[in-house]
């Protein structure tokens, strides 16, 4: 077999919200990582649970570093649809901190679901205190979810996680957990507002 | 040898078989060469061995040299070789001249054993599927059960598809690379008027030209400066020749005024001078006549359904000849059937060709799946 790259088995036993996803993914389900980025999430989903996992990936560096990690990652650009994927063939669809930079949002959350028998959706939630107060100071919020400027960001479409779950309400799509995270710490009171990082479990209502 | 990452100087082999092969035409070949070369050193368990396919009008000399001044190396020497992305140094690699051909394995231009003649018209027709069936009994006669790796382009991308489908259990990666399915009304027009120019060429003699002692040259020049246009995309060849003089002024003349024309003349002249017309007329059969799905109602992924092998697909943006969209039905069908897949689509100006040239971004990624192939025990 090939040799794991040491950094990235370090890397991802530190991601908590790896974790969380790893704890909402059967054992040996098939898996679909939208946006996959190198692959790390795969790359820990593959050794925690022996997933059977693809990525959808557009940069070629990162179709280069899920290569060079052994990773199944399909070159696509999401925006164009997930019409190279059977309904229902996979057991989870997911977009792991992506959503906040799709331009087809509805189109995207629409194909999770026909082709997933379920999805799992994070993003960095826009309500979170830090970025309302760097906002009231007069500036756009720049946090860990949030690293960019906003002259260089990829990101279109941020959300709160209220605006989310009526997103979920109003396309009849069923939440049927929801964690949220800051510095990796759940966080249980006022999420909108004390909430850096929402993770959702999602269904075809 | 100046260059450490080339595999040197390198001979060709031949292996007879005497054992008579049944073609998919129902024809029978009674006995046949194929002559081949290899780099690399086999190892122990014989299970580091990687097949490359040639396209239309490769052949079994793909990497190094035959003696030091040769003006050009094998035809994807840039890929093969110690530190090279295909690494001699933990791969043997194998390069054939496919039946039919005429580098030397039994092709139109051998003589026939039953008449003493060169076989001509009389060749059998041949296929995809026939011309995997003799690279496995290649592989028998090299004591090789089972393939690291099958690597092709274009047509040899389509070899490297039906290994997996003929011989699933025979082969553990395939790299399909600017290939398709199936060829397209549109692609298999060209194959035709390839065709029309060499058979209605006075000097073919219904294939059997060899008697007369003359070539369809001309015929066989056109068909490849066809076939030259469709392997380049309009950009590259904008940017290549563009609306280039020969002279710096129009001459009102049929010569040669443009770049282009110049270039396409000498590729037709450089072909016709060392090429089959017949080994050309059943190359182009082969790529129209291959359809693995066809068997099973146009449903490629059924056809698939027996692959067991890890793929990775490769297409080219500006390939328009064997688009990306032909290389993602290949996928699609690939992962309807939960095989490992990879897809990577390659932006690259040079069309069809691209294949075969040395861009970095395509040459990491075909190193970087093939050093995570296992070589089973030490090379």
């Amino acid at each position: 077999m090939s040799k794991p790259a040491n950094n990235l088995a370090a890397y991802t036993q530190f991601r908590q919200d790896f974790a969380i996803i790893a704890d909402w993914v059967k054992l040996g389900s098939k898996v679909l990582d939208l946006g996959c980025g190198d692959g790390s999430l795969l790359y820990f989903l593959r050794g925690a649970l022996e997933v059977k996992g693809y990525g959808v990936e557009k940069d070629d560096a990162n179709i280069l570093a899920c290569m060079n990690n052994s990773i199944n990652v399909i070159q696509m650009d999401l925006e164009a649809g997930l019409s190279g994927f059977e309904a229902q063939s996979f057991d989870v669809v997911i977009l792991s901190q992506t959503l906040q930079a799709v331009q087809n949002t509805e189109g995207i959350v629409k194909e999770m679901l026909r082709v997933g028998r379920e999805a799992i959706v994070t993003f960095p939630n826009f309500g979170y205190w830090r970025h309302r107060t760097q906002l009231i100071a007069g500036q756009m919020p720049v946090s860990e979810n949030l690293p960019y400027q906003w002259y260089d960001t990829p990101n279109v479409h941020l959300c709160t996680i209220n605006d989310f779950e009526e997103f979920c309400a109003k396309h009849n799509i069923h939440i049927s957990e929801r964690r949220v995270l800051t510095d990796g710490k759940p966080v249980q009171v006022m999420p909108n507002l004390l909430g850096s990082l929402a993770m959702y479990r999602l269904k075809q209502a | 040898m100046s260059d450490t990452s080339s595999v040197g100087i390198v001979a060709p082999q031949t292996a007879h078989f005497a054992e008579p092969l049944v073609l998919k035409s129902g024809e029978i070949l009674p006995s046949y060469d194929l002559v081949y070369e290899t780099y690399g050193t086999l190892n122990a368990d014989k299970s580091n061995a990687v097949l490359i396919c040639h396209a239309l009008s490769g052949h079994h000399h793909v990497a190094g040299k035959y003696q030091e001044d040769d003006k050009y190396p094998g035809w994807w020497d840039n890929l093969i070789g110690p530190g090279r992305p295909l690494d001699t140094n933990r791969f043997f690699v194998i390069g054939l001249n496919n039946l039919g051909g005429c580098h030397g394995s039994s092709g139109p231009a051998s003589i026939n054993p039953a008449t003493g003649k060169p076989w001509g018209s009389e060749f059998p027709m041949l296929t995809v599927e026939d011309w995997v069936a003799s690279q496995a009994r290649l592989a028998d006669h090299l004591g090789i059960k089972q393939l690291a790796a099958v690597i092709g382009g274009s047509l040899g991308g389509m070899q490297a598809l039906q290994w997996t489908i003929g011989f699933p259990e025979r082969v553990r990666h395939a790299l399909i690379i600017a290939a398709a399915p199936n060829l397209t009304a549109q692609n298999m027009a060209f194959n035709e008027v390839a065709r029309q120019a060499i058979i209605t060429d006075p000097e073919f003699h219904g294939g059997d030209y060899y008697a007369h002692g003359v070539v369809p040259r001309r015929g066989l020049r056109i068909a490849r400066m066809l076939g030259h246009i469709t392997y380049l995309s309009d950009d590259a060849m904008g940017a290549k020749f563009g609306r280039k003089l020969r002279e710096g002024e129009i001459k009102y003349s049929f010569d040669v005024e443009f770049e282009m024309e110049s270039y396409l003349r000498y590729q037709g002249d450089k072909f016709a001078g060392e090429f089959d017309a017949n080994t050309y007329l059943r190359m182009t059969r082969a790529l129209d006549y291959f359809d693995p799905a066809l068997e099973y109602d146009g449903d490629l992924s059924a056809a698939l359904a027996k692959a067991q092998a890890n793929f990775l697909v490769v297409s080219f943006t500006s390939d328009w000849r064997f688009s990306p969209a032909r290389s993602r039905e290949i996928v699609k069908a690939l992962l309807d059937n939960e095989l490992s897949v990879s897809y990577a689509e390659v932006t690259a100006a040079h069309g069809h060709d691209a294949f075969l040239m040395p861009d970095p971004h395509y040459h990491d990624i075909l190193r970087s799946y093939l050093q995570n192939i296992d070589t089973g025990a030490a090379a």
